[in-house]
C-alpha cells in the first residue's frame, strides 16, 4: 500500500484554479520532489496534503485512509503529518527541547526525555536542548525543525522549500545529511522546491509541475535523459534543438549530418521532429571547413561554454577544450547516446 | 488558517461585534423617531450656532496644531541642536494633559484677576478693564489655543516619523543640486510628509469634535455640549440622538478622509527606504532659536500647567488628601482594570478568529468592533442609553408582571452601564494592539502547530497567547489609561452619587476651584504619562 495516494486533485485559491487534476503516489520510504517554477501549484498541493488548503475535487489518502474527498475531511491535527517550513516555524517562546517535544503525546517523563535525547543526537544537536531558537544558527534551526517533525512520528513528512534560507556553502551538505536521516528511518517525504539541483540531490523521484498539472513524474535520470516535452527538457537543464528527420531505424538526418542513436527511436521512418541535444553531448573541434562559427565564448571553470552559429541556429556547447576563439570555424559532432525527438 | 475551525468561534466573534455596534445602531434608529418639539426648537434657535462653532473650532485647532507641530517635528527630525534628544520625547508630554486642566490654569493666569493682568496693570498704571485691551481667554479662540496646545503632539509624532523615514539620499540629491535646508524643507520634506500630516490633522480634528470639557468650561456651545444639555436639561433622548447623528456624520466624513490620506501615505513611504540620517548641525543663533522654540512650546503646553497644578496640590494638600480622593481613585482603578481585562479578552477572541478562520465573513467582526473608538464619548453615551433604558423598562415590566416589585434602574442606574460604555469605546485599542502583535507571528507557526496535532483552542493557549504577551500587555495598559481619562461618557452615564477621578476633577474645574482637585488631576496626568514612555520606548526599539 502506498504511503500517500493523491488522485485527481483539483483546488482553487482566491477563485483561481491552482491544481487541475493531480495524481501522485508516494511509496513507503520514498522521497519525492515537487519541482516547478513559483506559482505552479506545488506548495498548494503540499498544503492540501497537510489539510491546510481545501480541494474542490479528488481524493487524498494516507496509508490507505482517506483524509480528504468529496465526503470526508480529516482536520490537519489528526492526519499525522510532519511539516518543515521555509522559515522553520520554530516557536520562539519555547526552548529547543520544548519545541521538539511540542507534538509528542506520551506523558511518561522518562520516555519523553529518551525521545528528546534520541532526536537531539539524530540531528547532532546534543546538549543544545535548553537554548532558544534565536540562539541557534540557520542550519541548527533547520535541524531542530526536522527533529520536531520526526519526534511526532509522522506518517509522511512534507518539506516546503526547506533549504532556500540556508547558506549555499552548507546547503548541499545539509541536504545529504537530512536525506540520510530520512532514508535510515525509512520515512516517506514530499519535498517542494523550484531548484532542479536541490531536487536531484535530495529526492528519489521528481514530479515536474506546470500550471497546476504534473507534466512528468519519475526518476531524475529518466526525466533528464528522456523528457516528454520541451518544458521538461528545458526545466532540467540547458538544451539545444535541431530540426531532424528519421531516415533509418536508429538514424536521423540533421543539418550537422546524420546522427545515430544507441537505442531505437520513438518515431517512425520519415517523421520530422526536433532533436534534443544537451550541451555536453556536443563535441566541438577546430575545423576551417566546419559549418559553425563561434560567436561567444565563456569560461565557466570546469568547462568552457561556446555558442556556435550554424545557419540560423545557435548551439550551446560545453567543452573542456579551451583554445578556440570567437570567430573561428568549428565542426560539431554528437557523442553516441539515446537520441530524443520531441 | 484552520480549515476545520468550528462554527462556534465565528458565532462568538459575531456576537461580541454586534454587542459593540449595538449603541451605534440604536442611536441611528432613535434619531429617526419623530421629536418635533425639542429638535425643531433647537433648529430654529441655536443649532446653526452649535454647528458653526464646532466647525470653526475644529478648523482653528487644526491650523494651530499644524503651526505648532511642524517646525518642532522638522527641527527634531532633521537638525542637531542642544536638547534635541530630550525634546524628541518630551514634546509628546502634553498629550497626557487633559485640555480642561490646561484651560483652567490659563484662565486663572490670564483673566482679569489673574497675575498677568494684575502685574500689567501695576506696571502700566491701568485702573479698569476699559483702559486697555486684553484678549478674552474664555472664548472660541481661547478654546482653540488650549486644544491645539494639548493635541499638537499627534501631528508632531506623525510628522517626525514621516521626516525621519524620508530617505537620506533624497536629501543628498537636493543638496547636491543646491537646495538650502530651508528650500529643501519646502520643496522636499513638507510635500512628502503631506499624507502623514493629513492623518495627524484628522486625528486632531476628531479629538476636537469629541472634546466636551474645555468648551463646556469656556461656555462655547458646540454639538458636544448640545448633546449633553439636550439630555440633561430637556431630557429628550430622541433630540440628543438626532444631534449625535449629526456629529456622527462629521466624524465618519473625517474617518473617510483619514483612510484616503493613509492610502497615499503608504505609497509615499514605500518609495523611500529609511536611510542613515544626515542632519543639519545648528549653531549660534539658529541653535538658540531651535532650542528656544521647542522649550517654549513644551513650557506652555506642559511644564507651566503642570507646575501650577503641583503648586495648587501643595497648597491644598491637607484638604485634598481625604477619603473622597481615595474613594474616587478606587472607583477609577477598578473600573479601568475591569474594562481593560474585558477589552483584551474581546480583542484576543476577535483577532484569533480573524487570523485562523477559513471563512471570509469572519474578517468583519474585528472591524465592526473597532468602530466604537470613533464615537465621541457623549455620542456613545446617548447611544448606549437608548437600548439600556428600554432594557431597564422591560426588566421592571417583567418583574411587575410576575407580581414582584420592580428592581428599579438596574442597568442605567449602576456602574454596569459605565463599564459597558468604556468597553465599547476602548475595545478598538485592545484589538489594534493585539492585531499589531499578531502581524509579527509567522503564519507558518500556525501550520506547524496544527500539523503537530494542536486543536484550535490549544493553538491559542500554547502558541498565540504566549507570543502575544507584549501586545496583550500594551492593550491592557492603553485601555486602562484611556479609562482613567475618559470624561464625557462618565459624566453622562455615572449613577447618581458615583464619581471617578475624571468627573471629580471636572467638578472642581466647573466650580472654579481646581486647587482642591489638583491632586486628582496630577494622578490623571501621571497615569497618562505611562503610555507615552511606552510609546517612546517602542519607537526607539524600532530604530
Amino acid at each position: 500500500m502506498a504511503t500517500l495516494q493523491v488522485s485527481n486533485v483539483h483546488s482553487q485559491y482566491q477563485k483561481q484554479v491552482v491544481l487541475k487534476g493531480l495524481d501522485l503516489t508516494v511509496e513507503k520510504g520514498e522521497i519525492i520532489a515537487l519541482l516547478g517554477p513559483s506559482g505552479c501549484g506545488k506548495t498548494t498541493l503540499l498544503r492540501a496534503i497537510a489539510g491546510l488548503q481545501h480541494i474542490t475535487e479528488g481524493e487524498i489518502a494516507i496509508n490507505g485512509n482517506t483524509v480528504v474527498s468529496d465526503k470526508e475531511f480529516v482536520a490537519s491535527e489528526k492526519r499525522g503529518i510532519g511539516m518543515i517550513f521555509q522559515d522553520y516555524a520554530l516557536f520562539p517562546h519555547l526552548t529547543v527541547a520544548e519545541n521538539i517535544l511540542f507534538g509528542v503525546k506520551i506523558a511518561n517523563k522518562a520516555q519523553r526525555v529518551t525521545r528528546l535525547d534520541k532526536m537531539l543526537s539524530l540531528v547532532k544537536l546534543d546538549g543544545l536542548g535548553e537554548r532558544y531558537p534565536h540562539e541557534l544558527s540557520g542550519g541548527q534551526q533547520q535541524r531542530v525543525s526536522i527533529a520536531r517533525a520526526l519526534a511526532y512520528e509522522p506518517e509522511v513528512l512534507l518539506l516546503d522549500e526547506p533549504f532556500s534560507n540556508i547558506d549555499a556553502k552548507v546547503r548541499r551538505e545539509m541536504m545529504l545529511e537530512i536525506r540520510h536521516i530520512l532514508k535510515r528511518h525509512n520515512i516517506s517525504a514530499v519535498f517542494v522546491t523550484h531548484s532542479k539541483d536541490e531536487a536531484f540531490v535530495f529526492a528519489d523521484k521528481l514530479a515536474l509541475f506546470n500550471h497546476g498539472k504534473i507534466v512528468q513524474c519519475g526518476d531524475a535520470e529518466k526525466l533528464y535523459l528522456c523528457p516528454q516535452d520541451k518544458y521538461v527538457a528545458d526545466f532540467l537543464g540547458a538544451s539545444n534543438y535541431l530540426p531532424a528527420k528519421v531516415i533509418a531505424d536508429k538514424t536521423v538526418s540533421t543539418l550537422i549530418g546524420d546522427i545515430e542513436s544507441d537505442r531505437p527511436l520513438t518515431m517512425a521512418l520519415n517523421d520530422e521532429a526536433e532533436l534534443l541535444l544537451r550541451p555536453q553531448h556536443l563535441v566541438i573541434s577546430k575545423n576551417d571547413k566546419g559549418l559553425g562559427e563561434v560567436i561567444e565564448r565563456r569560461f565557466l571553470g570546469h568547462v568552457c561554454q561556446y555558442l556556435v552559429q550554424i545557419d540560423d541556429i545557435t548551439l550551446d556547447v560545453h567543452s573542456e577544450c579551451l583554445d578556440i576563439n570567437i570567430g573561428e570555424k568549428v565542426a560539431i559532432t554528437v557523442t553516441r547516446h539515446h537520441l530524443i525527438l520531441l | 488558517m484552520i480549515l476545520g475551525l468550528a462554527r462556534r468561534w465565528s458565532v462568538a466573534s459575531y456576537t461580541l461585534a454586534l454587542l459593540i455596534v449595538m449603541p451605534l445602531i440604536a442611536l441611528i434608529l432613535q434619531s429617526l423617531m419623530p421629536d418635533e418639539a425639542v429638535f425643531g426648537h433647537l433648529i430654529d434657535t441655536v443649532l446653526p450656532t452649535y454647528i458653526s462653532n464646532s466647525l470653526l473650532l475644529m478648523f482653528w485647532v487644526v491650523i494651530g496644531a499644524l503651526l505648532l507641530a511642524i517646525p518642532a517635528a522638522w527641527l527634531v527630525a532633521k537638525c542637531r541642536f542642544p536638547g534635541r534628544n530630550i525634546f524628541q520625547w518630551a514634546l509628546l508630554l502634553p498629550l497626557a494633559m487633559p485640555a480642561y486642566v490646561v484651560a483652567y490654569v490659563y484662565t486663572d493666569l490670564l483673566d482679569y484677576a489673574g497675575p498677568v493682568q494684575r502685574s500689567l496693570r501695576g506696571l502700566l498704571g491701568w485702573q479698569t478693564p476699559h483702559d486697555y485691551y486684553f484678549p478674552e481667554v474664555r472664548s472660541l479662540g481661547g478654546a482653540a489655543i488650549m486644544l491645539a496646545l494639548v493635541l499638537f503632539p499627534y501631528i508632531y509624532l506623525l510628522a517626525r516619523t514621516a521626516f525621519l523615514e524620508q530617505s537620506a539620499s533624497l536629501g543628498h540629491a537636493a543638496r547636491v543640486m543646491g537646495c538650502s535646508p530651508w528650500k529643501s524643507f519646502w520643496r522636499l520634506s513638507l510635500p512628502m510628509a503631506r499624507p502623514a500630516l493629513a492623518v495627524g490633522a484628522t486625528l486632531v480634528a476628531m479629538e476636537t469634535a469629541a472634546d466636551f470639557a474645555t468648551v463646556s468650561y469656556f461656555a462655547v456651545p458646540t454639538l458636544t455640549t448640545a448633546v449633553y444639555d439636550t439630555w440633561f436639561e430637556y431630557g429628550s433622548l430622541t433630540a440628543a440622538a438626532k444631534l449625535s447623528t449629526i456629529m456622527l456624520f462629521v466624524i465618519f466624513a473625517m474617518i473617510g478622509f483619514e483612510r484616503f490620506a493613509r492610502r497615499k501615505q503608504q505609497l509615499f513611504q514605500k518609495q523611500s527606504s529609511p536611510g542613515e540620517l544626515d542632519s543639519y548641525s545648528l549653531s549660534g543663533v539658529k541653535a538658540f532659536a531651535a532650542t528656544g522654540y521647542c522649550f517654549g512650546l513644551l513650557t506652555l503646553a506642559f511644564l507651566l500647567p503642570f507646575a501650577i497644578l503641583l503648586q495648587y496640590a501643595w497648597g491644598y494638600f491637607a484638604e485634598s488628601w481625604n477619603a473622597k480622593f481615595f474613594e474616587y481613585s478606587f472607583n477609577s482603578l477598578w473600573i479601568s482594570l475591569l474594562v481593560s481585562v474585558i477589552c483584551v479578552c474581546i480583542g484576543i477572541v476577535l483577532m484569533f478568529v480573524r487570523r485562523v478562520s477559513p471563512r471570509r465573513a469572519d474578517m468583519l467582526p474585528s472591524r465592526l468592533a473597532s468602530t466604537g473608538y470613533a464615537l465621541p464619548g457623549t455620542v456613545l453615551a446617548i447611544g448606549i442609553l437608548v437600548p439600556f433604558t428600554q432594557l431597564d423598562f422591560a426588566i421592571n415590566d417583567v418583574a411587575e408582571y410576575f407580581g414582584f416589585e420592580g428592581p428599579g434602574l438596574v442597568l442605567t442606574g449602576s456602574a454596569f452601564i459605565l463599564v459597558c460604555a468604556f468597553c465599547i469605546r476602548f475595545a478598538a485599542i485592545a484589538i489594534g494592539s493585539i492585531e499589531n502583535s499578531y502581524k509579527r507571528i509567522s503564519p507558518s507557526l500556525d501550520m506547524a502547530s496544527v500539523t503537530l496535532g494542536l486543536t484550535p483552542k490549544a493553538l491559542l493557549a500554547r502558541v498565540h497567547i504566549p507570543l502575544l504577551r507584549k501586545g496583550i500587555f500594551a492593550g491592557l495598559l492603553l485601555v486602562f489609561i484611556e479609562c482613567m481619562k475618559e470624561l464625557p461618557a462618565a459624566l453622562l452615564l455615572r449613577p447618581i452619587g458615583f464619581e471617578n477621578l475624571a468627573t471629580y476633577v471636572f467638578q472642581f474645574v466647573s466650580d472654579e476651584q481646581l486647587e482642591h482637585g489638583a491632586l486628582a488631576a496630577i494622578v490623571i496626568v501621571l497615569v497618562g504619562l505611562v503610555p507615552l514612555i511606552y510609546l517612546n520606548r517602542s519607537l526607539e526599539q524600532e530604530k
